[in-house]
């Protein structure tokens, strides 16, 4: 007991009691998502993100890169990276309607876009690194209907799951970043399908903490 | 940043804290979680330099304070009328004689108290500061959560008093 007055022997059995009943957890392994949340930093909240990505896609639209002041990237993201991102900053915010189908229902919902999309498609479990599946919809995409997952971590921060299929492509490519406006996006392509995580609360390398975790199950067959 | 490797390495800390507060095993983890983020989004507030586990007990007070408010909004969080467990019934002394049923049936004012003090063995003056109220308080809620545990516990032998059981 620290020098405070004259710590009594009844206080310092209590003390001790407390001890040998909570101590114990000083020995446990610490949860990996307790770890990731320690070193993921935050960043601007997702609510300006639909203004700024506006803004960002008007003016590329407009003026194309050069007014920018960047160099038109070598190997232009494809097309549905910059769907995801307007996907994620129109839904991310929905306080009442975030998805369409709840997390409850998962079975229900993992039916019903795989037979929209016209392949398996399935929710990666996140709980590793803090994210839990709040529920999922279903969006029109270029070619096709498109899903979107949405996770929340304890704290509040959302991250979507864009995915788009299409049985004419089949690839493999590594997990690439891309910042659109105030979203930060994790995509890659894994046999049909293209997968691009989105976020706009979290650093870019906390984000890729979370889509390593969802690329390395989404891989597994 | 020196302040992230030390704080990683206070998370088992926090943890224990955190499991004493509020009991159950993954809302003790939460809690330990949405400090962290807060503590994180909040450093710039920290002076370097300055006792760091203690300056992370504060935060995590301040946001379980907020999830009891935000689950009771209307409740107020005086703690004669927020007693957050039922009433201790006489007839049901033995069921208490388990020190940590005893602790949830403290409000969770004294409970902070009792754990910063007996548990984490912060000063009167560190516990007064991670919890923002004065030192008279501090003293004054350690003495009811005491004279509480004893009511509680009452009946049974000094040595039984005590003992864990798990």
């Amino acid at each position: 007991m620290r020098g405070d007055g004259h710590p009594d022997a009844e206080l310092k059995a209590l003390s001790a009691a407390l001890h040998e009943l909570y101590d114990p957890v000083l020995a446990e392994p610490v949860p990996e998502r307790l770890q990731a949340a320690a070193k993921g930093p935050r960043t601007r909240p997702v609510a300006r993100a639909a203004a700024l990505l506006a803004t960002g896609l008007a003016i590329g639209a407009l003026a194309g890169w050069q007014l920018r002041g960047e160099r038109a990237p070598v190997a232009p993201a494809p097309a549905f990276v910059r769907s995801a991102a307007i996907a994620h900053a129109t839904y991310a915010p929905e306080v009442r309607h975030p998805v369409e189908v709840g997390a409850d229902q998962e079975t229900h919902l993992v039916n019903w876009l795989s037979r929209r999309l016209g392949a398996p498609v399935r929710a990666p479990k996140l709980e590793e690194v803090g994210y839990s599946l709040v529920g999922g919809r279903l969006l029109p995409g270029d070619s096709g209907p498109v899903a979107q997952f949405m996770y929340q971590c304890s704290a509040g921060t959302r991250v979507t799951l864009y995915v788009r299929a299409d049985a004419r492509e089949s690839r493999e490519t590594a997990l690439r970043y891309r910042a659109e406006g105030d979203v930060r996006l994790f995509y890659w392509m894994d046999r049909q399908f293209g997968y691009a995580l989105a976020s706009a609360d979290i650093g870019r390398d906390g984000l890729q903490t979370v889509a390593e975790a969802a690329h390395r199950q989404l891989s597994e067959p | 940043m020196q302040e992230r490797e030390l704080i990683v390495a206070l998370i088992p800390r926090l943890r224990r804290y955190a499991r004493a507060l509020v009991g159950d095993r993954t809302a003790a983890d939460d809690l330990v979680q949405d400090t962290l983020e807060r503590a994180l989004a909040k450093l710039h507030l920290y002076r370097p330099g300055t006792d760091l586990r203690a300056w992370l007990l504060t935060v995590m007070h301040n946001v379980y304070v907020n999830q009891l408010r935000a689950a009771r909004p209307l409740a107020p969080l005086e703690e004669e009328s927020a007693e957050l467990a039922r009433p201790a019934r006489e007839a049901d002394a033995l069921e208490l004689r388990d020190l940590e049923r005893a602790l949830r049936r403290l409000p969770h004012e004294q409970r902070e108290v009792l754990l910063l003090v007996a548990l984490e063995e912060l000063s009167y003056a560190e516990t007064a500061q991670a919890l923002g109220v004065p030192i008279g308080t501090v003293m004054s809620r350690l003495f009811r959560a005491r004279e509480k545990l004893r009511a509680m516990l009452d009946g049974l032998p000094v040595a039984s008093r005590l003992r864990v059981v798990k």
